[in-house]
């Protein structure tokens, strides 16, 4: 594997590491049916873990530069689907995966594909704040350093801290701990700590809901600014939250058997104005979930 | 609601009693516990420490109990340990970390993990038997600090491959997301975000097991490490002894006089060790970390 420094020289080296076959967008009733630029597709993806079948043959696409939440209730396979697209799923040893999914228009799971170098590209920040216990600069440094950076790493993580929203609040204490920090700046720490990586895609997994309201807020604030120059997929189970923040929304089901399939995606607004599927109506207007 | 119904029941007042006793058997536990510890320290200490002065550890072993020091036992005891950490440490942290991070769960690393806890407790006279066969015949070393030490070396890895694992394993799986999510490599992660915070329980772990080391007495006298050695080892292939073989030596002759200088050797031993477990929990303490 090669580890290039982050910024925009990674770029055209994409197809020495992603291969594949760059596919023409199909229309299917998913982002392109909006006129967005596709950055990420699923097609008829299943997952297993063991025997269990956590889903069920997901069709869906990522707009380039939007904010899309995935919604359902609980055990429907939201986290599952978002851990796809960074291959964080390949740690979990008896998981198992059928279908595609396409970042850019290449087989994120074609076998020369390296995870380690998908992850550089597509930033992660999780559900609970999960701070290493170093200085707030060496968090924010870790990835850059994991990945070869040669360059002004003091310029990177103020950078990266701006973008974060955190700059202002850590700018003269950067040797102090970063479990010293609250858990909506720890947060935010997380975040920055993923920007510094430079990636195109940064996923969310419920990153508020270990968080306060006003925490939540600025994360949300965060979020709206982070878009178009990055694209982010975030998982939530707070429906007002999908409402205010996104631009797209997938909506997730599971039946009886609790495997995860796609119900509906579209337009934010219309998904909780207008919904075309009576379930997605019955769960935005909170009769189950 | 009446005055009456506020008060304990007859039934409510057995309930609290059953506690109370309880609480009492387990407060004569740790009694029990601390009173044959007290005893044994007032007793050494009352024979012993009349006896310690500068002169009895810095004077080699002699026929005139009143001459006889540890010098040589502290030297052959210090070289020994020495030699053990030397090997033992880099094994057992590494044994330790590919059973947890890279080992795959199967029946080969199943039988693995059941034979190293066993070995954790095999009688230490057998590992002196491992030692005297394997390093002082096999491999020639004599009866050198060497071949002690890393016959002692052999005994303490299972005690440091068990207690780095959990440690290793008390790392939260978010810190290994967290390492992964950026970008990280298998030996990145281990490296820069499992190994750093695992670090303070591997030593602690590490520290108890060289104090266990330092008490050892068995396997040595099994290798045939000497019991009268007027000299400090010169290298790693010298004949040597340890404390508790000299103290062993001391306590075997009928003189009155080598008693009390067994009894001071014994202090020694005990405050060496004590302060090696008390630097274990310091550490421990020092390094703990907020998750």
């Amino acid at each position: 594997m090669s580890i290039r420094p982050p910024g925009p020289g990674a770029r055209p080296a994409l197809e020495d590491t992603l291969s594949g076959d760059p596919r023409p967008a199909e229309a299917t009733a998913t982002a392109e049916a909006f006129g967005e630029s596709v950055i990420l597709r699923t097609e008829d993806l299943s997952v297993w873990y063991g025997q269990k079948q956590a889903l069920d043959r997901i069709t869906l696409s990522i707009p380039r530069g939007k904010i899309t939440a995935i919604i359902g209730p609980s055990g429907c396979g939201k986290s599952t689907l978002i851990r796809l697209f960074n291959r964080m799923n390949d740690l979990i040893p008896s998981f198992r995966q059928e279908g595609r999914i396409y970042y850019e228009g290449y087989d994120l799971y074609a076998k020369e594909v390296d995870p380690v170098e998908i992850r550089r590209r597509v930033g992660m920040v999780f559900q609970k704040p999960n701070p290493f216990p170093k200085s707030i600069f060496e968090n924010v440094a870790f990835g850059p350093r994991v990945n070869g950076f040669r360059g002004n790493l003091r310029d990177l993580v103020e950078r990266s801290l701006q973008q974060a929203a955190l700059w202002d609040e850590v700018s003269d204490q950067l040797g102090k701990n970063a479990l010293e920090l609250s858990g909506g700046q720890q947060q935010r720490l997380c975040i920055a700590r993923a920007l510094a990586i430079e990636p195109e895609i940064i996923l969310m997994d419920e990153p508020c809901s270990a968080l306060d309201p006003v925490a939540t807020l600025k994360i949300e604030d965060l979020m709206r600014q982070l878009v178009p120059r990055y694209t982010i997929v975030i998982v939530t189970h707070n429906m007002q939250q999908a409402a205010r923040v996104s631009d797209y929304t997938a909506f997730l089901l599971a039946g009886e058997e609790r495997v995860g399939r796609l119900v509906e995606f579209g337009r934010t607004e219309e998904i909780f104005t207008t919904p075309k599927d009576k379930r997605t109506e019955d769960y935005i207007t909170g009769r189950f979930g | 609601m009446t005055a009456r119904q506020m008060t304990a029941g007859v039934r409510l007042r057995v309930r609290k009693l059953k506690g109370v006793i309880f609480l009492l058997l387990c407060l004569l536990a740790v009694g029990v516990a601390l009173a044959a510890l007290l005893t044994l320290l007032v007793d050494v200490a009352r024979d012993g420490v009349p006896r310690l002065s500068w002169d009895f550890i810095n004077s080699y072993p002699s026929r005139f109990p009143e001459r006889a020091g540890i010098k040589a036992a502290l030297y052959g005891s210090a070289w020994m340990i020495a030699i053990t950490i030397m090997v033992a440490l880099p094994l057992g942290i590494g044994a330790a970390v590919y059973l947890e991070e890279y080992a795959g769960k199967n029946w080969f690393t199943a039988i693995l993990e059941v034979n190293i806890s066993n070995l954790a407790g095999v009688p230490s006279i057998i590992y002196g038997l491992l030692g005297l066969q394997l390093f002082v015949r096999a491999m020639d070393l004599g009866r050198s600090v060497l071949a002690g030490g890393l016959t002692m070396a052999l005994l303490v890895l299972p005690i440091i491959i068990i207690a780095s694992r959990e440690a290793i394993r008390a790392v939260p799986p978010s810190m290994r997301d967290a390492s992964y999510a950026l970008g990280a490599t298998k030996w990145q992660t281990v490296r820069q975000a499992v190994l750093p915070y695992a670090l303070s329980g591997i030593m602690t772990g590490n520290i108890l097991a060289t104090s266990r080391a330092m008490g050892e007495t068995a396997p040595l006298i099994t290798i045939g490490a000497l019991t009268f050695v007027p000299f400090v080892p010169d290298g790693p292939f010298s004949p040597f002894t340890v404390l508790p073989i000299q103290v062993f030596n001391w306590v075997s002759r009928p003189q009155a006089g080598f008693h009390q200088a067994a009894a001071a050797g014994i202090v020694v031993l005990m405050i060496m060790t004590l302060g090696l477990n008390l630097a274990a929990i310091l550490l421990r303490n020092r390094f703990q970390r907020r998750w």
